[in-house]
């Protein structure tokens, strides 16, 4: 009898035990108790103001592409704020730890910081930012009314919160991996990491890809089939061409993510032998496959945001884009090339000179189409009236960062180079400079220029010029020292040092990591200064930058149609054609307008596939079979709703559209 | 209302996706096609199935490299006859769609064999591939 | 008031605006060409299984090869069932075309006992290799061989799911357009497992017993 109540404990609880909560660390403990407080004022704040109801009729259940988009990047920022956390703390070791000084970190903690800090910025602050500004600028760029499937676009976004979800809930029950954030076996192998922190690993990437994979689709099919009638593919905005390329990268690399993960998951739970070291496992297959994965995925982060630059060069200088046809060809050159690199990431594996030289050759011929780019930003700056407004601050400083970033870039694609600086201080500083200066800075520029269409007012530009400036000039501390450090020798990773000569380095770093976090908190003080002064901010007109696309003729925020009448397209820059030609809003003749119905399919299924997920990774079988089921059915069910759809009655697009024209009028 | 014209020919709000039905598939095939393709695959299977289990060529790449042309064939064969694959479904996306993962498919293969056999030649000398001898069994 | 078309002369000389918008517009729908862009991705994660099977196919780990375990009779068996089930499908897809119903049906059942007796065959098959101790833990290239030839069948096992669940809403619903639509999607993916199984058949099981 007591050995049945044992296994049946074993199998409801698996592995999970109050032994899996760390309540001998006191920075989890301080950070547990952070988050309940935080969490608690939250929620309790949304009880008293009887939000509940509003959050999930208007939100959770959304399928309109204008609030998934908003979501997205809510979800961003606060990963933003974790991921930071955890580089601050990163910094902070590093500038203290020196010879007898072991630093506030063991080594045990430090590399799950190094890790969750890289798989949280890249697949959960940085994927998220560029899915949001794609989820709401393009359908409205391309003058549709949603996405292709805006049921799958709400399931999309709730399976990447999941896993998000399940990132954070390592910190509390149980550890994270402390392997890197591309887990390489043997390391991640059951043997060498039995315990859960891959598992959770796994299991959260495995369940945002599901969502980002169905999100690459949707933005596809949208682009493909849902263009205004008369935008041609060569009359898209650029920011539409960057993203149909991101989302066939998306596509076209994910699965490989999938299967890869897969493998490994076997190997750890049923002991096969793809990346085991003996009875014919190979590691490096791992390492090989990952990187095909990989390197698109970089490509995936800094695509979308070439496509903002374009656009905000091209609207802050007044002056149409410079080679728009060279901007398509470069981005479609560079899709295809993504995948004719990936062995840059491994050069000193061994693969040897015939194909280190290959790979190097490729890698360097892949920085061209982005120099093309630049040179076409340059070329529509020059003789323009530039207006150095917030996004134009942060589009010069990409321009001189990513190209410090992708010359850094180009000195480590020639293989002698690299087997010198591989996996030192210089290849993190590398890969910093083009994120950030790319990536960041050109999600900042984004988010400053659309913001206005997604609120209806502008961000506060003092705060924002704050944020801006602490931002370059920490970053630049920050990772200027890392180059040195690394064409010193000094390895990634490391969570201790001998060599009290480096240690001033590691200090001017870490005053740059301190100035970007006042960075980041004058970002948070712009968005809570711009909602006081909202009114004064206001954007009245919808164009509050003399735009030339699309988005720009609807109002501030949209109507949850967009469109009262689907525009007719003639040239590039429609809205600038259309102003020019001195257009004035259709005022009558509406009609009703077919519309997608919100759901909560998307959100039970995500939820369910979370459960699973956490199920797993505990080895909970009986939880994981019965969530398995109930995911099943929850599926098929949802399969049976045929009703998905509503119509917005002629009346209320009348009313809607009168009340833009009053405000227009009033504002005259 | 007589002088109501629409950009497409029907009249009824929800039946809007009806009509696009009928452009959109491009091909059904018909019961000609799908025998046609169906006794083409089982040629295409059996002769793969006889030149291996007969053992008709000495060499086994030769073998090999036969019946990797008979599968491509044959998939060439499922692709026309059962999946209707044309240049002109979906407006030529569909193609362009196939051809791009063909052409990734393909990248990822050799790449990765050409690579691994790099690697595994460069770092894992004493592995055999034909390895019927013993591999260290680590502990 | 009245309602002026958008495209007519005189409403372009009343209002030069209107050549800017369209009163009706109806976008194409997405579905197909969504699905079959997914296909192509789930094109990828075979490519990498079969990628892993090239790498690791030959790696025995002193344990048994692909000739001494693969019996070729039964995937030659195998083979026959899928490729009927294709073209059974393809008979229903024919059915449906002509809107008759119960033909449809029939023809969508037998696709799916001829899936659920490729199951069997593979199931016994994968039975008989792990009680003989050639289990997908023995040796890499079993490694490789079970999980690619184990995730066609775990696809195959979804498409019956899928298609049991699709006869229920015929049933209720009949061949209306939505229906008809995943019928197109639930072909695509049949055929789609078919064509991969030439790849794994060819590759795995022919090349595998060759020495």
């Amino acid at each position: 009898m007591m050995q049945d109540q044992f296994d049946l404990t074993k199998l409801i609880f698996g592995r999970l035990g109050w032994e899996s909560i760390p309540l001998h660390e006191p920075i989890l403990i301080a950070t547990f108790l952070m988050v309940a407080i935080g969490g608690i004022a939250i929620l309790g704040a949304v009880t008293k103001m009887g939000w509940w109801g509003t959050l999930w009729r208007d939100w959770i259940t959304s399928i309109d592409h204008k609030k998934i988009g908003i979501m997205y990047m809510i979800l961003g920022l606060v990963m933003l704020l974790r991921g930071f956390a955890d580089a601050l703390m990163m910094r902070a070791q590093q500038a203290i730890a020196f010879g007898d000084n072991a630093g506030f970190l063991p080594p045990h903690h430090y590399d799950q910081i190094f890790t969750a800090h890289g798989v949280i910025m890249i697949f959960f602050v940085a994927m998220p930012l560029v899915t949001g500004l794609m989820n709401y600028v393009v359908p409205l760029q391309i003058g549709a009314r949603d996405v292709a499937f805006p049921f799958l676009n709400n399931f999309s976004f709730w399976m990447t919160t999941v896993g998000a979800a399940l990132i954070m809930v390592s910190l509390f029950v149980g550890e994270f991996a402390t392997t890197g954030w591309l887990a390489y076996p043997p390391l991640s192998g059951i043997l060498a990491s039995p315990s859960v922190g891959v598992d959770y690993y796994i299991w959260a990437l495995q369940i945002a890809g599901v969502g980002t994979l169905l999100s690459g689709v949707n933005l596809i099919v949208t682009i493909i089939k849902m263009r205004a009638p008369g935008m041609t593919m060569m009359k898209m905005p650029v920011f539409t061409w960057t993203s149909l390329c991101t989302n066939v990268l998306i596509v076209a690399s994910f699965p490989v993510l999938t299967a890869v993960l897969a493998m490994l998951s076997l190997d750890r739970m049923i002991g096969t032998n793809f990346f085991t070291n003996d009875l014919g496992g190979n590691s490096m297959l791992y390492v090989n496959l990952i990187w095909i994965w990989g390197h698109p995925e970089v490509y995936i982060l800094i695509l979308p945001l070439f496509g903002v630059f374009s656009e905000v060069v091209s609207t802050f200088s007044s002056k149409r884009l410079f080679g728009y046809t060279s901007m398509v060809y470069a981005t479609v050159v560079i899709t295809i090339l993504s995948y004719l690199v990936w062995l840059h990431h491994f050069f000193t594996m061994g693969s040897g000179a015939s194909v280190n030289s290959f790979f190097g050759i490729t890698t360097m011929i892949i920085s061209i189409p982005t120099g093309a780019k630049i040179f076409n930003w340059l070329f529509t700056m020059y003789r323009g009236r530039i207006r150095f407004e917030l996004p134009m601050m942060w589009t010069v400083a990409f321009m001189i960062t990513f190209v410090i970033g992708g010359m850094t870039g180009v000195l480590l694609a020639v293989p002698p180079a690299d087997f010198v600086l591989h996996n030192s201080l210089f290849l993190i500083a590398h890969f910093h400079n083009v994120i950030i200066g790319g990536v960041l800075f050109g999600l900042f520029a984004g988010i400053n220029y659309w913001f206005p269409k997604a609120f209806g007012y502008k961000l506060d530009t003092f705060w924002g010029k704050v944020s801006f400036w602490n931002w370059v000039i920490g970053f630049y501390l920050a990772f200027m020292p890392l180059y040195v450090l690394g064409l010193m020798g000094v390895t990634r990773r490391m969570s201790h040092f001998a060599d009290p000569s480096l240690q001033i380095w590691f200090q001017i770093a870490a005053l740059g990591a301190v100035l970007i976090a006042f960075g980041i908190a004058a970002m948070l003080m712009q968005f809570y200064v711009s909602f006081r002064r909202r009114h004064a901010l206001r954007d009245v007109t919808g164009d509050p930058w003399d735009g030339r696309t699309l988005e720009w003729a609807t109002s501030s925020p949209p109507p949850d149609y967009n469109f009262a009448f689907t525009p007719r397209v003639y040239d590039n820059d429609t809205w600038a054609d259309m102003k020019k030609q001195r257009y004035t809003r259709p005022l009558q003749g509406f009609t009703s307008i077919h519309m997608p119905k919100n759901t909560a399919a998307g959100f039970i299924i995500a939820v369910l596939s979370g459960v699973i997920g956490f199920a797993l990774i505990w080895h909970m079988w009986l939880l994981a079979g019965v969530g398995f089921a109930a995911l099943m059915a929850a599926i098929i069910i949802h399969t049976f709703n045929y009703k998905r759809d509503y119509y917005i009655p002629a009346a209320e697009v009348v009313r809607t559209e009168a009340a833009r024209t009053r405000l227009l009028e009033s504002h005259v | 209302m007589s002088e109501h014209h629409m950009t497409t020919a029907h009249a009824d709000d929800h039946g809007h996706h009806d009509h696009h039905e009928h452009d959109d598939h491009a091909n059904h095939g018909s019961l000609k096609s799908y025998t046609i393709g169906f006794i083409l695959s089982v040629i295409l299977t059996a002769i793969p199935f006889w030149m291996v289990m007969g053992n008709v060529f000495e060499s086994s790449s030769t073998t090999a490299m036969v019946i990797l042309g008979f599968a491509a064939v044959q998939i060439v064969v499922h692709m026309i006859y059962f999946l209707h694959m044309n240049t002109k479904a979906e407006g030529g996306w569909s193609m362009l769609a196939l051809i791009f993962t063909i052409v990734i498919v393909v990248i990822t293969l050799a790449g990765s064999l050409w690579v691994m056999y790099h690697l595994n030649h460069n770092m894992m000398p004493g592995m055999m591939h034909d390895g019927t001898h013993s591999t260290h069994k680590m502990p | 008031m009245s309602d002026i078309t958008a495209n007519t002369v005189d409403a372009l000389n009343a209002d030069p605006s209107a050549r800017y918008y369209v009163r009706e517009h109806h976008p194409q729908n997405g579905t197909l060409l969504g699905f079959w862009i997914y296909l192509m991705s789930d094109c990828l994660i075979f490519a990498c299984l079969f990628a892993a099977y090239a790498v690791l196919g030959r790696n025995y780990a002193g344990g048994p090869s692909g000739a001494e375990l693969f019996d070729l009779p039964l995937v030659a068996m195998n083979t026959a069932l899928l490729l009927l089930s294709s073209i059974t499908y393809g008979f229903a897809m024919l059915e449906s075309v002509r809107k008759r119903l119960r033909p449809t049906m029939a023809w969508l059942a037998i696709t799916g006992l001829l899936g659920a007796g490729f199951l069997a065959l593979e199931l016994y098959e994968f039975s008989h290799l792990i009680h003989q101790g050639a289990g997908p833990q023995r040796s890499a290239f079993l490694t490789s061989f079970f999980a690619l030839v184990g995730t066609h069948g775990l696809h195959v096992a979804f498409g019956i799911v899928w298609l049991i669940t699709l006869m229920f809403q015929l049933k209720r619903h009949g061949l209306i357009p939505e229906n008809n639509r995943r019928l197109m999607c639930l072909s695509m993916f049949w055929h789609f497992l078919d064509v991969i199984w030439i790849g794994v058949f060819t590759f795995v099981y022919l090349m595998g017993v060759l020495p």
